[in-house]
């Protein structure tokens, strides 16, 4: 990715507008250091946490869910509270291709993610109305609940409220059987949530993703600039949704069980908790914040499994009061301190 | 028939007063409330204890259940709340959230997560006939209740002072401040009434939905339901919208079983696409 | 930008190191994990089973054939997948001996295949849909099954000569396969369902479909709510007038739940439900267990939730003992059939071939007695098996 100037050969002495934008966006298109170091440690915690896989897993799903609302919420400006529908119909999926069609991973992890991406193409539209936060967040929501209850009553298909039974995965690629350690089903989460990832971050890099941005800024102005809005918000939807569906797919195959609260309304909300709690615009606010709220929720409700609501709720609120920027700029201060001390 | 048509009716009305509050507070300050469903099951706890513990009567113990989130509002407003007027929705959402884990967990450990009842005086239980068509007593009660504070909500917001400027800090907040009305105050106020009568309905509305920790949770979606197709701009519009919902709900549930709890979402969204804005939206 | 909460998150993730050290000690004392719903909308149900098994252990000592009996409580609020996760984790990281707890149906669905590959028993406490003991050889049930309980409620409503019966249940599992049973076993007596109602899980207001029973005047109702809206069921019951009306209300348990059966007043007075367990069961072990129950728990009155925890705590300690402290799943499973016990609720076994509870159903009334409401047992069924399985 970051070789990729030689394309553009700056041969002439002032480049011009073009093939300065073009420059810019390959720039922000290159992986920096920090990002570096976060997916390094991330990959550090298959090797020194064997023992915490499971959790860990559930971590990576929560969080390559949330970056998917991400790519609507930060990147389009479009606000939601279903989208647990993509997630849900993605784990549905995936559990239906293992019962009846076959037990390999990858097939229902590419079916998965091309239904829910089909969802968000047909629901897409509800978006476009001119409409307030509160509406969209409303008319997603209701699309959520219509799924569920569609679940609940077609229990001959999904097993209604007693879940699918009979999910079984065979070993991915033929080779690594999920174990009851949760070894493969970690690496087989990390490393699809690494791919998509590269993905998204391809995506909101490139042109495209700029226009969005624009979009989100300011509708009226980028629609004015010739910047086809809807088909741009309906695009980056389906994409989302297309990511959550595989989100819902991992949480199937590696617990290898699905039932109605894949497309409970908590999904929807919690995710759109941790991302807020991680930050929306920069992707990495999802994993983030998945991160964090899966460990306080497991030390809170380890120490007290009836009231750890309580002391997640105290955390979030100060964090809220604080301010993120404040926290963000916490590391910074800290680094400078640091190289201050390094050069004394 | 009739009686389908008061019962829903019935749980229409009182949708609306837990959803008026948090209808003002999304219309008048911008703020996105989560937590609203939290005064509610304030009120709901003063009635459940007032009744259980100290032996109050119900009717006595109302004016408390609407006094006491009313106080716990002003508090977190002044002290929480006010922080966060100028900050994103989505912090806004991150907060109130925060806000009822807390609520919930706090109820739990005080008083236990078992369900709250409560024993409705005589003369509110069973029910009578007119012409023919069988009322619940306790429905026709909510009912007259609900109406009269309806019309005490349009009577204050229309004809006295304190309505004039709290539908001139509506409109245009900076203005307002610019003709000497203290916004804070009217802020503080309107939140206090809002919370007030969002736990009013909590106690009212132990009988219909009933009432343990989870209840913020539980009545949230359809208190923004019925704020979301009803508009912010005026108390109407929620008003119609609560009863719109209330009836569709029950006259469903009657009439279509099969169709259950599909049909409330869907009129949501169909009237939400025919009118994104809310039934009465904000004159532009 | 955000860039900094990158190094927050590298940070975060580094910090998980430190948390997960695993934890196994020489001694080798006995793990119990306990799963359950303790916040969230179920939360009375782990609350109950919990206080029972405590309670269990407080009576019975904490050492059972020479080694220590240890319980470990997780809340997994009702979630599938988190349950799962959970046992996984304690059965990967503690090395419990058993799972236990389950308060919902599909909470033990996916936490079944587990069971199996890990060959480590699961005690289930609460779920009772027919089918979940056959997802493992390695489930054992003390709860109760939905069939097990309202097929002898369709017995005795035909054999007191009722004819027309309406049925209305929560539309989720439990209640569908109550209304499946009841259809059949009152149908095959002679009886005719003459309306089948369900009502949506969210927002229970059931005024719609009472309405509806009003209009079709049958000479009962059979009723299937969780049992947390039982309370209301009864109050719209009454508000309609249907107890005026003669329209008999018939039940599962779970709707004169005895842990709030006391704040449901008078209109309660109309249920007759059929169950497997009432705190006001006549024995002296029933006695010492709703007296130590509410000592140690602050006056609360333990429920069928609580017994299926305490039933269940006993059927772990009776198997420990029986192989003599061997934990080894197979040991414990084949130990725990054919167990049978006096429990407060009861004679209790657990049958060999199916791992299932054979109980007494009783039939109860709810009496006022002093200024408490009790469920009455009026009617027993002796030794009665899930029909689910059995066919009978």
């Amino acid at each position: 990715m970051s070789d990729t100037t030689l394309s553009h050969p700056a041969t002439a002495a002032r480049p011009d507008a073009g093939q300065r934008a073009s420059r810019d966006l390959l720039r922000r298109g290159r992986l920096k250091p920090a990002e570096i170091v976060f997916w390094l440690a991330t990959a550090a915690s298959f090797f020194l946490l064997p023992d915490r896989h499971l959790l860990l897993s559930e971590i990576v799903i929560l969080g390559l869910f949330a970056l998917s609302l991400d790519l609507i919420i930060g990147y389009a400006g479009v606000v939601s509270l279903g989208h647990g529908a993509f997630f849900g119909l993605g784990a549905y999926v995936a559990g239906l291709v293992s019962v009846h069609l076959t037990g390999e991973p990858l097939t229902g992890l590419i079916l998965a993610a091309l239904a829910a991406g089909i969802l968000g193409l047909a629901t897409g539209p509800l978006l476009l109305l001119r409409a307030s936060d509160l509406t969209r967040l409303m008319v997603t929501l209701g699309v959520a609940m219509l799924l569920l209850e569609a679940a609940n009553r077609a229990a001959w298909l999904t097993g209604g409220a007693d879940g699918l039974q009979g999910v079984t995965i065979n070993p991915l690629l033929g080779r690594f059987e999920f174990d009851l350690f949760g070894t493969t089903a970690y690496a087989y989460c990390l490393i699809v949530t690494f791919a998509l990832f590269l993905l998204a971050r391809r995506v909101v890099t490139s042109p495209y993703g700029l226009s969005l941005l624009a979009i989100r800024d300011n509708a009226l102005r980028a629609r004015s600039m010739g910047i086809p809005v809807g088909p741009r918000i309906l695009g980056i939807y389906a994409f989302s949704a297309l990511i959550a569906g595989v989100a819902g797919a991992l949480l199937t195959q590696t617990t290898m069980f699905v039932s109605l609260d894949v497309l409970a309304f908590h999904r929807s909300a919690d995710v759109l908790l941790v991302l807020v709690l991680g930050g929306v615009g920069y992707l990495y606010g999802g994993l983030i914040g998945a991160i964090a709220f899966k460990l306080l929720q497991d030390w809170f409700s380890a120490i007290t499994p009836q009231y750890w609501m309580f002391w997640m709720g105290l955390v979030l609120m100060v964090i809220v009061l604080i301010g993120r920027d404040n926290l963000n700029a916490l590391p910074r201060t800290l680094m400078r301190r640091l190289r201050r001390e390094d050069r004394a | 028939m009739l009686t389908i048509l008061i019962d829903g009716i019935a749980y229409g009305m009182l949708l609306f007063v837990m959803a008026a509050g948090l209808a003002v507070t999304l219309g008048l300050m911008n703020f996105v409330n989560l937590a609203h469903g939290a005064f509610a099951m304030i009120g709901g706890y003063v009635t459940a204890l007032a009744m259980n513990r100290l032996g109050m009567p119900f009717l006595l113990t109302l004016p408390f259940a609407f006094l006491v989130p009313a106080l716990v509002g002003v508090v977190a407003e002044r002290l929480l709340y006010a922080r966060l007027y100028r900050r994103s929705h989505l912090d806004q959402v991150l907060f109130s959230i925060a806000l009822v884990f807390m609520a919930m967990a706090g109820t739990d450990w005080l008083l236990g997560s078992g369900q709250q009842l409560i024993t409705l005086p005589g003369w509110l239980q069973g029910r009578f006939e007119v012409f023919g068509v069988g009322i619940g007593r306790y429905r026709a009660f909510l009912i007259v209740i609900c109406a009269a504070l309806v019309v005490g909500l349009q009577l204050i917001l229309g004809r006295t002072r304190f309505g004039a400027r709290l539908r001139a800090a509506v409109d245009d907040q900076r203005a307002a401040r610019g003709l000497g009305i203290n916004v804070g105050g009217i802020f503080a106020a309107t939140f206090a009434v809002g919370s007030g009568l969002a736990g009013l309905g909590g106690a009212l509305g132990i009988e219909m939905m009933g009432l343990d920790p989870t209840f913020p949770l539980k009545i949230m979606v359809y208190v923004l339901i019925v704020v979301t197709i009803g508009g912010t701009a005026s108390l109407t519009g929620p008003f119609i919208a609560a009863l719109l919902i209330g009836t569709a709900d029950v006259a469903g549930k009657y009439y279509l079983p099969e169709l259950g709890a599909f049909l409330i979402y869907l009129v949501m969204i169909l009237l939400l696409i025919l009118r994104p804005q809310g039934l009465i939206a904000r004159a532009r | 930008m955000q860039r900094r909460n990158l190094l927050l998150g590298a940070i975060l993730v580094a910090s998980t190191a430190l948390a997960g050290m695993p934890a196994l000690a020489a001694g080798d004392p006995f793990k119990i994990g306990l799963i359950l719903p303790m916040t969230g909308p179920f939360a009375s149900t782990g609350r109950q089973i919990e206080a029972a098994a405590r309670l269990y252990m407080a009576q019975n000592g904490d050492e059972v054939a020479g080694r220590k009996v240890e319980l470990i409580v997780k809340d997994d609020a009702s979630v599938a997948d988190t349950t799962k996760r959970l046992a996984q984790e304690l059965i990967v990281r503690d090395k419990v001996g058993v799972i236990a707890g389950f308060g919902l149906t599909p909470l033990a669905m996916a936490t079944a295949p587990l069971a199996t590959r890990a060959k480590v028993p699961a005690v289930v406490m609460a779920a009772a849909t027919s089918s979940i003991t056959e997802q493992s050889p390695y489930v054992v049930r003390t709860s109760y099954t939905t069939p097990q309980v309202t097929s002898k409620i369709a017995e005795w409503a035909a054999g007191q000569g009722m004819k027309k019966v309406v049925t209305v249940v929560s539309d989720y599992g439990p209640g569908l396969d109550a209304e499946k049973t009841f259809v059949a076993v009152f149908g095959a007596a002679g009886g005719e369902v003459t309306e089948t109602l369900r009502v949506p899980l969210q927002n229970p207001d059931f005024s719609p479909f009472l309405q509806k029973v009003a209009d079709a005047k049958p000479d009962a109702i059979f009723a299937f709510v969780p049992s947390g809206v039982g309370a209301q069921f009864m109050k719209q019951f009454v508000e309609r007038g249907l107890d005026k009306t003669g329209v008999k209300l018939l039940a599962d348990g779970g709707i004169t739940d005895d842990d709030i059966l006391n704040g449901m007043g008078d209109p309660a007075l109309a249920a007759i439900t059929g169950f497997h367990y009432s705190a006001a069961h006549d024995s002296e072990l029933n006695k010492k267990f709703v007296a130590d129950f509410a000592s140690a728990n602050d006056g609360m009155r333990p429920n069928f939730m609580a017994v299926g925890g305490y039933d269940g705590m006993h059927a772990i300690y009776a198997a420990l003992e029986k192989t003599g402290g061997d934990s080894s799943g197979d040991a414990l499973i084949a130990a725990m059939k054919g167990l049978a016990w006096e429990s407060p609720r009861g004679p209790i076994s657990i049958d060999p071939e199916t791992r299932d509870i054979v109980q007494n159903v009783y039939l109860r009334r709810v009496e006022r007695q002093g200024d408490q409401l009790w469920n009455i047992e009026f009617e027993t069924f002796e030794a009665v098996k899930d029909p689910g399985k059995t066919g009978s």
